[in-house]
């Protein structure tokens, strides 16, 4: 992929890679400029201790044989290879003797040690008379200002530093030395500061060419990958390459997110499918009915009725629309503010003497065992319906058994779990795969088509359960089918 | 069994004037239209505010209240009328409708609570029994309907003088429907009052218990005095 330069800016990576390298930077500036300011200043101080020695031994000489002993030694110094820099003048600035040849003018007026570097010239490099010249056209100490000088310009001086003395006859001495090393040293520093800021601008182009445009080529496979699968195509999973590190986390994080999407997506097409074909049914019913009794030439009672029937119809949809919401509710976990203590067996003889005149009426014996008061924290209207609906079943299930028609409801406590059992002895669902999916919303097994319901009864049953922490589980009984609502004994909601 | 008309039933109960506040226009006209054919005045409001207004100034029987409004909702319409000691029996409509917001919706000072989409028939029994002048039956103890008569402390119940004798859910079921003699009950209403659920039942048991209550109340004597009223619930009614 070829970018250009502002294209490369944008990306995150080339800015951090370009961050850092600013950041860096100044930090090598800023202690390059400290440590080099503190080696001047040592440096320094050493010169200044040298030449203050030297000026010790140059003070025994004056004094052991006066101004004779001390140019004799002046001399003999000056003459030593690598020696530092001597001047003896007069009062006028006439050198006497020494070492230097020409100096920047005004260096020898002022006592003590000089501010600044100045520059000089050895014997054999210039001429001598240069220093009394500037001397007395510019009396003033500007020691580094020498711009209109004709000796500074064009020819090549050394630099130093000196101290200047007043001997007692007026005569002027000088004792310097050369600032050659920290020159030297200078340089070395400034090399080594352009160096290292090659090196650390050059590592972060190659950081960022390796490491930030990794990254980056990383998170391109990543947003390529969902583009692919905003794209339509939610079977596509993101790249991991198994190298365990954040981008793979990430990577897997998301896909498990897509694999959630895609079974939600799978169960919510399911579902919109079930709609469409159980709701398709009785709406068409509905508007075949109206539109049968508007054609024909009718009684008015014949009106009225099949208005009761349009009602009766319209109230089945919404008992169904109702389930199919509460469902939602449950499953995206309802509010838990509405728990409490319920007494499940005074909810078993509730639900079942709500129901033992239609199972009387079914020729279907409903029978309860509920040994014991068992309490456990819940809702007692959410467990009221999953009950009945699930007893509602038994009895519809159980007309045809057999045998005589029976439905045995029991409550009991079982090792840390509470279960309640209906139990019916009809055909109940000898296929374990149409078991197991007869909880699912809107199946409706084969058999049972013809039997009135929305198919959302045993799923608003399990959804109650899962509410609860809880379980429900289909179980063949031979002959008919157990359901089993199983509570976790320490239940909290 | 006889099936008496439905409006005709309902005319029997007199005339009430309800409140409806609600934002949908269109549900609104609905419902003041259904109330006027079933003999009852009803006035609209649009808005919370406007609803707080016209319940204050006015002497409703009953109010029907949605729960989401614009400017103010329900609950705080209910609440800010309840402090004002307002006692005008509410009916709370909602399109959440779980059983928490029942509760909230009931604590709010409401007093019955009908989730949306419902059957007017549903909505108009519940108002019928809602209104505070039908309802004065709650402190007698003696209910007495045509011949037939209960007595709510012995738990005995007659009828033309001959002893009945009832389970005792269905002595409930019984007194529920004495109470609101002449007036609808739906099966949900009954569910809700004698057996505390507020789920629809899956297939028709509350019918079977209204109707082996029913041949105990009415076989053996000449007339029938608990009728289904079609398309709506049961009614007991003497004479």
């Amino acid at each position: 992929m070829a970018l250009s330069l502002p294209a490369i800016m944008k990306t995150t990576a080339a800015r951090l890679s370009a961050l850092y390298l600013l950041l860096f930077a100044l930090c090598a500036v800023l202690l390059v400029l400290y440590m080099t300011s503190l080696s001047a200043r040592m440096l320094t101080a050493q010169t200044q201790e040298t030449i203050n020695d030297e000026v010790l031994g140059l003070a025994r000489a004056y004094q052991r044989g006066g101004l004779p002993v001390l140019v004799r030694v002046v001399e003999a110094r000056s003459r030593q290879p690598g020696a530092n820099l001597y001047l003896i003048a007069d009062a006028n600035g006439q050198i006497l003797t020494g070492n230097v040849q020409s100096l920047e003018p005004g260096v020898i007026e002022t006592e003590g040690w000089t501010t600044e570097p100045f520059s000089y010239q050895r014997f054999g490099e210039g001429e001598l008379d240069r220093l009394r010249s500037g001397a007395t056209d510019q009396p003033a100490p500007q020691t580094g200002d020498s711009s209109n000088t004709p000796q500074s310009t064009g020819e090549k001086g050394h630099n130093a530093i000196a101290l200047v003395l007043r001997l007692p006859n007026q005569m002027i001495m000088l004792v310097g030395r050369d600032l050659g090393e920290p020159e030297r040293f200078r340089a070395v520093i400034s090399r080594a500061l352009t160096l290292a800021l090659g090196m650390m601008g050059l590592g972060g182009i190659l950081i960022w060419f390796f490491v930030g445009r990794a990254a980056l080529k990383r998170i391109d496979s990543v947003s390529d990958a969902s583009r692919r699968i905003m794209g339509g195509d939610l079977s596509g999973r993101l790249p991991v390459t198994g190298a365990g590190d954040e981008f793979d986390r990430l990577s897997e994080n998301l896909n498990s997110m897509l694999a959630r999407i895609a079974m939600l997506n799978e169960g919510l097409k399911q579902v919109s499918d079930n709609i469409a074909h159980d709701l398709k049914t009785p709406l068409t019913r509905l508007r075949n009915r109206a539109e049968a009794t508007l054609a024909g030439r009718h009684k008015i009672e014949d009106y009225r009725q099949a208005l009761e029937g349009t009602i009766a119809e319209s109230d089945q949809l919404i008992k169904t629309f109702n389930a199919i919401l509460m469902i939602s509710r449950l499953e995206a976990g309802y509010s838990s503010e509405q728990t409490g203590p319920v007494d499940l067996a005074a909810t078993v003889s509730d639900v079942v003497e709500l129901y033992e005149p239609v199972a009387e009426e079914a020729g279907v014996a409903l029978e309860a065992t509920a040994p014991e008061a068992l309490t456990i924290n819940g809702n007692r209207e959410l467990i009221g319906q999953a009950l009945s609906n699930i007893v509602d079943n038994a009895i519809k299930y159980s007309t045809d058994a057999a045998e005589a028609p029976k439905v045995r409801v029991v409550l009991e406590r079982l090792g840390n779990e509470i279960k309640l059992t209906v139990t019916d002895n009809g055909h109940g669902i000898p296929d374990d795969a149409d078991r197991a999916r007869a909880t699912e919303r809107f199946v409706r097994l084969e058999k049972s088509r013809s039997q009135p319901g929305s198919g959302l009864g045993l799923s608003l049953a399990k959804a109650i359960m899962t509410f609860h922490n809880g379980r429900l589980d289909l179980l063949p009984a031979n002959p008919g089918l157990s359901v089993v609502m199983s509570f976790p004994l320490r239940e909290t909601h | 069994m006889t099936a008496p008309q439905l409006s005709n039933e309902i005319a029997y109960n007199g005339s009430m004037k309800i409140l409806i506040m609600e934002d949908d226009r269109e549900a609104a006209d609905y419902l003041q239209k259904a109330f006027a054919e079933a003999g009852h005045t009803a006035h609209v409001a649009g808005d919370g505010e406007t609803g707080f207004a016209l319940a204050d100034a006015g002497d409703y029987d009953v109010m029907v209240v949605d729960r989401l409004m614009p400017r103010r909702d329900g609950l705080s319409v209910i609440a800010a009328l309840r402090s004002r000691g307002n006692t005008t029996p509410v009916l709370i409509l909602s399109a959440l409708g779980e059983v928490d917001d029942r509760v909230t919706g009931l604590r709010a000072g409401g007093d019955d609570y009908l989730t949306k989409p419902y059957a007017f028939s549903e909505l108009l029994a519940r108002v019928e029994v809602l209104n505070r002048r039908a309802s004065a039956r709650e402190s007698e103890t003696v209910y007495r309907v045509g011949d037939l008569e209960l007595d709510r402390l012995s738990h005995s119940v007659k009828r033309a003088g001959r002893e009945i004798t009832l389970q005792p859910r269905e002595f409930r079921l019984l007194e529920y429907l004495m109470r609101h003699a002449g007036q609808v009950v739906t099966r949900t209403m009954l569910l809700e009052n004698v057996w505390d659920y507020h789920f629809d039942p899956q297939t028709n048991v509350i019918d079977v218990h209204v109707s082996r209550l029913r041949g105990k109340i009415e076989k053996g004597f000449d007339k029938p005095i608990l009728h289904t009223i079609r398309g709506a619930g049961y009614m007991l009614k003497g004479g």
